[in-house]
């Protein structure tokens, strides 16, 4: 049996990944399993199952899982029968020595995540809750069902930086995904060879440079890599692990967690991707002096294997991932949105308890009151003669929780910015500039900003929904001036991403930058009449969607036709012809205080 | 009923305990680079009244091993025998009420306990945070005893919140309240039990997953910023050196202990040497003048300022504070203090370090 890397397809790839897991699933601790459901996913997960035995352990987490099953707790039925405190074991502690699965992983709550990442790390539940402590020992791993859409749609990247792999099921045909290489024997015999393969130091050093030199900072992944070199190493009967198997592992561990290529493979690259965006360049760079300092730590042997590591990895996938999406970096570190909740008794979304009273629009939790009240019972049984009937729960008020909500009050501006030529380049630097006065002012306030720009043909969001000021700062400054106008287009996006806002709770604002001489259409199509109409109508379906907008008029002279789209929007229309920087953002402010006073007031 | 508290010898924090040793943590003395955090670490366990050190970082970057391995690193402290608050013998101004009765009596016995470095983890409940009514006792004596919580188990020694920036916001405010005024005050289920609980309170997180509020922000002595080293043989270094501690953990202790206990004497000589220290009236002009400069809010800045430097003297074995120990530790008692320039890109540590040139570049 030969793995031959550059012609693995996914399915393989997925396959030896499931191979590698079941040999040595504490080692690799994890992972995240990207597919829709479906026979694929099903088909994998029960290979994936044959090899274990029929007696291992297999928890499946559900999404909305409560801590108290998570981590143990008061085992409510017996504290009330016992008269005593009885513990429960928490789902992570009971899938000692197994593995547990989380559906939807990609909708897991980030707390639920961390606890789960963080008993992974120590190897034990901690559990100081209900009037309980203890620690359990537990060591078991996960498969995460990442059913994930979007592209920032996906498994918390707590967990994943704590997983070896990546699975992607998403373009494996079924037909494909019938061949499986390796059989419940191999897998067998590997994992009594597991415990005898050592890996050498020059093995480790490879895999330490190419985790640098694809940009992975983590030291987990070149752990995770060894781990998976060994399982590799095992799987083929040896003892140590060869060259072969730590490239296959530089493969499988560093693929997903790239953010850029290594200086060589870059430079060809770069020969099929005339256009760079700044931010490339910037990680050329850093590239660029990571590897003069590889040169200086060990000048021959190291960098040749790194390019042989490089190219093991490579993908088409990862070069088209790498190269479409400069902004993938950004996007990655943008998991948790925690700091967005605010806590509240009243409304919102259910998360958990506290202690309390009811009343004031607090809702009563009768089953964690009764959890509160139940180790009581043979006491408060005892106190109280008048009781004679002992089967009656007796709760006081010392018992009472109230369940908590938490909803979300940020408001969200986005930005669009007319970017064509026809708006003056000037004009677009006192955008530009309000911009950033505007940023400084949402930081304070932390709300978020997000930012579109139109120009040429269509627009584009360069800053998705932030509070990250630098992002912001960085994405402004790489905004190129020039083209046509596609005004249509940039409501269009506006309005989507509002949308999208407005899922989330959020509350958008639209702040739209525009002289108004719009010239393409809908369909990208340069025309004048066409275009306007378009604009009008795109203008008219964000007045549907009820969200709060301004126009802000940047032509020389007030041009009629942008205060027919701010009519249609429903928008405020405010003309700057003699604009700078600080009167437009004062502008920009009025107008959402008064919003938010309103909101307020209503 | 009866009001006591239960002695020490049965609490479940000394069953925990015995299982937390069970387990060989990363030895400290064998964390590559990372000097910044691991200085902050030793000047906070030098003069404890510091209040707190806030860790910042990427993912993998090795901080909670950093603070785990804090428990092993440090000399050993005085408790009182039976105290379940691990009071100290020779502060007579800071025992718990039975200590105090005790002391009274007899002289307090004592022995030597390793430094608790006691973990919050997610999802803690407040009661066992605070501490409550040992309702097991309760049921079965009829007998009101108080259970001590996770600050009792921690005063005199570390509180590790990891994920600072996830915990829940009434525990926030708890931990607040008991980190200033330095005593644990617990009013529920028909006790009234107030006990000492002074600790470091240590807190990681990652920026990019929330802030923190300026209160807890503020609340913190010092902070500082972790990165994965990227120099690569430095890298090599720590996968191979946790190669070998997975391998076999005792054995890769053992091979860091003399380094461990070298480390230990110097703590233990610098917090013997720290209250003779000398801070010249130089050196404190020196450092408020920085604070001005920066513009950090408060007195507090500048107290903490003097006490780490103070502490650092004392580590290095110095006589007294010069100006040099003063920079080394002005990015972290003062970077988590400036206010907030949302267009300057530098961050806070660019800022302190541009300041101190400007200042004493003379």
């Amino acid at each position: 049996m030969k793995l031959n890397p550059s012609e693995m397809t996914s399915w393989e790839d997925a396959a030896l990944a499931a191979t590698l897991f079941a040999i040595d699933p504490t080692g690799i601790k994890g992972i995240n399993l990207r597919a829709q459901p479906g026979p694929v996913r099903d088909e994998w997960m029960r290979r994936c199952r044959d090899y274990f035995s029929k007696s291992f352990c297999w928890k499946r987490v559900p999404l909305n899982i409560s801590d108290c099953r998570l981590l143990g707790g008061l085992d409510l039925p017996a504290t009330l029968t016992a008269g005593k405190p009885v513990a429960e074991k928490g789902i992570l502690a009971e899938a000692d020595g197994g593995i547990i699965i989380l559906s939807m992983a990609e909708r897991l709550p980030i707390g639920t995540a961390a606890t789960i990442a963080n008993c992974l790390d120590c190897g034990e539940v901690v559990l100081e809750r209900d009037g309980l402590a203890n620690k359990t020992p537990t060591q078991f791993s996960v498969i995460a069902l990442d059913e994930g859409i979007h592209e920032d749609e996906s498994t918390s990247s707590k967990l994943q930086e704590r997983f070896a792999f990546h699975v992607e099921l998403e373009n494996v045909s079924y037909q494909e995904s019938t061949h499986w290489s390796f059989s419940k024997h191999a897998v067998n015999k590997a994992r009594k060879c597991l415990p005898a393969v050592s890996i050498t130091n020059d093995m480790l050093e490879l895999l330490c440079a190419a985790a640098m030199g694809f940009g992975i900072t983590s030291l987990r992944a070149p752990l995770l890599a060894r781990n998976v070199a060994r399982a590799l190493a095992a799987l083929e009967g040896n003892q140590t692990v060869s060259k072969d198997n730590a490239l296959l592992a530089c493969r499988l561990v560093y693929a997903h967690r790239a953010l850029y290529l290594p200086a060589e493979i870059e430079e060809e690259a770069e020969a099929q991707q005339p256009e760079q965006t700044p931010e490339q360049n910037e990680s050329e760079q850093d590239q660029q002096q990571q590897n003069n300092e590889q040169q200086q730590f060990d000048p021959q042997s190291l960098e040749e294997l790194l390019i042989e590591a490089t190219q093991a990895v490579l993908s088409k996938q990862l070069l088209e991932k790498l190269q479409s999406t400069a902004s993938k970096n950004n996007q990655k570190s943008q998991s948790g949105r925690s700091s967005n909740l605010k806590y509240s008794d009243v409304r919102g979304r259910p998360v958990g308890v506290r202690k309390g009273e009811p009343g004031n629009g607090a809702r009563l939790n009768v089953l964690e009151t009764l959890r509160a009240a139940a180790p009581w019972q043979r006491i408060r049984n005892n106190v109280s003669t008048t009781n004679s009937d002992s089967r009656r729960i007796d709760i006081q008020r010392e018992d009472f929780r109230i369940a908590r909500f938490k909803q979300r009050t940020v408001t969200t501006t986005i930005f669009v910015v007319d970017a064509s030529g026809s708006s003056a380049l000037n004009r677009l630097a006192e955008a530009k500039g309000a911009v950033e006065l505007l940023l400084a002012e949402c930081y304070q306030r932390r709300d978020q900003v997000a930012l579109i720009a139109f120009r040429g043909k269509q627009a584009e969001v360069l800053l998705p929904p932030t509070r990250s000021l630098v992002r912001a700062k960085r994405s402004l400054a790489g905004l190129p001036g020039g083209g046509a106008t596609p005004l249509a287009s940039g409501i269009d996006a506006a309005l989507l991403l509002a949308q999208q806002i407005k899922q989330q709770g959020e509350t958008p604002t639209i702040i739209l930058l525009t002289d108004g001489r719009t010239n393409i259409n809908r369909e990208g199509e340069a025309d004048r009449s066409t275009a306007e109409t378009d604009a009008l109508l795109a203008a008219k379906e964000v007045r549907m969607e009820n969200v709060s907008s301004l126009l802000i008029d940047t032509s020389p002279r007030k041009q009629p036709f942008n205060q027919q789209v701010a009519e249609q929007m429903g928008a405020q229309y405010l003309a700057m012809p003699h604009a700078n920087s600080q009167n437009l953002s004062e502008a920009v402010l009025a107008h959402t205080s008064s919003k938010q006073s309103m909101a307020l007031a209503s | 009923m009866t009001s006591s508290i239960r002695k020490k010898s049965k609490t479940k924090e000394t069953q925990a305990r015995k299982k937390q040793t069970a387990r060989i943590e990363y030895p400290f003395s064998a964390i590559v680079g990372q000097a910044e955090l691991k200085q902050a670490l030793i000047c906070a366990a030098i003069d404890q009244t510091l209040g707190g050190v806030l860790i910042f970082g990427d993912r993998g970057t090795g901080k909670s091993t950093t603070i785990r391995s804090l428990a092993a690193l440090l000399p050993k402290m005085d408790v009182a025998t039976d105290c379940p608050y691990n009071c100290d013998p020779q502060r007579p101004a800071h025992l718990c009420e039975r200590c105090l009765d005790d002391d009274a009596e007899t002289k307090l016995k004592k022995k030597q306990v390793t430094v608790p470095v006691v973990d919050l983890p997610l999802g803690a409940t407040e009661d066992r945070v605070v501490g409550a009514l040992d309702l097991e006792h309760a049921l079965s004596k009829g007998e009101k005893l108080f259970e001590p919580g996770l600050l009792a188990r921690a005063h005199r020694g570390f509180l590790y919140i990891d994920e600072v920036n996830l915990l829940e916001d009434h525990l926030v405010d708890l931990l607040l309240d008991v980190a200033a005024s330095g005593e644990n005050v617990v009013e529920r289920e028909g006790l009234s039990v107030r006990h000492p609980a002074r600790f470091v309170l240590v807190g990681s997180g990652n920026p990019e997953e929330g802030e923190l509020r300026p209160q807890l922000l503020d609340r913190y002595g010092l902070s500082v910023e972790v990165k994965t080293p990227t120099d690569v043989s430095q890298r090599i270094d720590v996968v191979k050196r946790r190669d070998a501690y997975e391998q076999d953990p005792a054995a890769f202790a053992e091979q860091w202990k003399n380094k461990n206990a070298r480390l230990r004497t110097k703590i233990k000589q610098a917090q013997a040497r720290l209250s003779d220290v000398n801070v010249p009236d130089e050196t404190l002009v020196q450092a408020s003048t920085l604070c001005m400069t920066l513009g950090t809010d408060g007195l507090r800045g500048e107290l903490t300022l003097m006490r780490a430097a103070r502490a650092l003297a004392a580590y290095e074995g110095s006589q007294s504070v010069t100006l040099d120990h003063v920079k080394q530790m002005a990015a972290c008692s003062l970077g988590h203090r400036l206010r907030r320039n949302p267009l300057d890109d530098a961050s806070s540590r660019v800022r302190v370090d541009r300041a101190i040139e400007d200042l004493f570049s003379e």
